[in-house]
């Protein structure tokens, strides 16, 4: 059995590896909602059916080949920090971290698979992916589900499908959803009309977080709304063809600042790269904002291609919680504000200043200019 | 599935009506049928004189005391959280279910992946309903002759479920 402390030191699969997309697309996750047929809902049932339905489905899970020597706790045994890592890795989720008795969940040593016990449902899983990857991930989440259902008797019924406790996830039970980094739609103000048109199609977009959290660092998740009346490849299909389409309108939309707003480019990720390697004091939104100005300038010459992966770990690292890991202690906010400017000093130590007229890149695209 | 009145015995008679371009469907047993005198099912509508559902409402007011059986979870809990306690509830509660779902999402039937020991259950509903839509299209067009060999079929098939049923689950 893994060791919390391993998680810790070892980041994601994902986010060291480049997906396909990778200057654009972060990472693609795929989650299923699964319930056992004969147990109320977690929200509903009694303690003692919350930790039935725990000791059912527990051994189903990590005796999978995919969990062997995987990271399994109930999360009541987990202290509170601990709990908020699991969110910031985007393992659990908010709502778990909050559960009580019998909520537990599975994760495997890459932190690719991760199976959430008592949950809104009895089961929520998920597999995640690096870049536009979203076949792959229902794939792998797929063959999870069908070893389970197997041995744990689902909830199904033929009009509605799975059942779940919340009507809007009947069908499928799957919400896809990718995590999306589009600086130059927010620098060129165009985001709002992506987002209102992607809404309409039946799409959500949220921020870092899900659901009612803040588009911090110009991350955005795109996911299916609809879950009940088509298959999971057509859910999915439809939610890469308008994930293709935004990546088109991102790279559009960051050729144009190149071209036509050069200095405020080079402005803007040179205070960022500035701030990252002297500042002393910053916040959590502060320095997303700053990283995610970083990773652009990486996307677009400025910076050599091999610290995507750092950044991409240091989004994460510069988390509350993940700080507190760190330092070993609960810190004040403004201990964490300095904390953080210190990792991300160190971590960037070495890296040259932003280079504005040698890389291939930007050779592309102002030929392309003439 | 449950007799909708009396949510005990086994619904055996299923009725559907158009009112007003949405469709209803009301499951009953046959006592339940027989003392609401359910022979002519044409002419009225069948959810209002069998629950009281007014056809322009989703659910009935009367329903927020119903409680699931499995679980005591009650329609009044669901207008508070839209959630259900178990997957009983859905069954339960069935009744005017399939409009909200209707609003959420893409469509009302499952098209996706089905657990391998549903299968014949799926095979079977899919069969069920194609022939029923011909039944009713047949009906409707006064062919009866095709009407009575389409019964015959659903018979034939109900029957090939039900023994076939036995060695599916467990």
């Amino acid at each position: 059995m893994m060791q919390f402390k391993t998680i810790l030191k070892n980041p994601a699969q994902w986010m060291l590896s480049s997906g396909p997309y990778g200057e654009i697309v972060i990472s693609s996750r795929v989650r299923l909602a699964r319930n056992l047929r004969d147990i109320s809902f977690p929200g509903w049932a009694v303690e003692e059916d919350r930790i039935e339905v725990l000791n059912r489905v527990k051994p189903a899970v990590e005796n999978l080949n995919e969990m062997s020597g995987a990271f399994s706790s109930d999360l009541s045994n987990l202290k509170a920090v601990n709990k908020q890592i699991l969110v910031e890795r985007h393992l659990i989720s908010r709502e778990q971290a909050a559960k009580a008795a019998g909520s537990a969940a599975i994760m495997n040593r890459k932190q690719t698979l991760c199976v959430m016990v008592n949950e809104e449902d009895h089961l929520r899983m998920q597999s995640i992916k690096a870049g536009l990857s979203l076949s792959d991930a229902y794939k792998m989440i797929d063959e999870v589900d069908t070893k389970l259902e197997s041995t744990l008797d689902y909830a199904f019924d033929n009009q509605y499908g799975y059942l779940t406790a919340c009507p809007t996830n009947l069908g499928t039970g799957m919400r896809a959803s990718a995590m999306l980094h589009l600086p130059g739609l927010v620098l060129a103000e165009q985001i709002n009309k992506v987002i209102n048109a992607v809404n309409k199609i039946g799409l959500a977009v949220r921020g870092l977080y899900g659901e009612g959290t803040e588009a911090l660092g110009n991350l955005f998740q795109i996911s299916n709304q609809h879950t009940l009346g088509e298959q999971e490849n057509e859910i999915i299909a439809r939610l890469e063809k308008v994930i293709r389409q935004i990546i088109k309108h991102e790279e559009n939309a960051r050729e144009k600042l190149y071209i036509e707003k050069r200095t405020v480019l080079d402005d803007k990720i040179g205070r960022s790269y500035a701030i990252l390697r002297y500042g002393h004091i910053i916040s959590t939104k502060e320095a997303l904002d700053l990283l995610s100005m970083l990773r652009a300038g990486v996307d677009l010459g400025y910076f050599s291609d091999d610290i995507r992966a750092l950044i991409d770990v240091l989004f994460m690292e510069i988390q509350p919680a993940h700080l507190q890991f760190f330092a070993d202690r609960k810190l004040g906010a403004e201990e964490r504000d300095c904390l953080r400017a210190e990792i991300m000093c160190d971590r960037l130590k070495s890296l040259p200043e932003p280079s504005k007229f040698s890389s291939n890149k930007s050779n592309e695209q102002s030929s392309q200019e003439d | 599935m449950n007799c909708d009145v009396c949510q005990e015995n086994d619904a055996t008679v299923y009725l559907t009506q158009i009112v007003k371009g949405k469709m209803q469907k009301v499951n009953l047993c046959e006592e339940c049928a027989k003392q609401k005198g359910v022979t002519d099912p044409t002419g009225f509508a069948l959810a209002d004189a069998l629950l009281g559902i007014g056809s322009d409402e989703k659910m009935d007011v009367s329903a927020d005391s119903l409680e699931c059986e499995s679980c005591g979870f009650s329609h009044a809990e669901f207008k508070k959280t839209g959630r259900f306690g178990c997957s009983e509830c859905y069954t339960v509660f069935g009744f005017g279910l399939e409009s909200l779902v209707k609003a959420m999402h893409k469509g009302t039937l499952h098209l996706g992946k089905v657990p391998s020991r549903y299968q014949v259950t799926k095979k079977y509903n899919d069969q069920i309903t194609e022939l029923k839509d011909r039944l009713r299209i047949a009906i409707e067009d006064e062919n009866f002759e095709e009407a009575a060999r389409l019964r015959d079929e659903i018979k034939l098939a109900e029957a090939d479920y039900i023994t076939s049923n036995e060695s599916e689950i467990e």
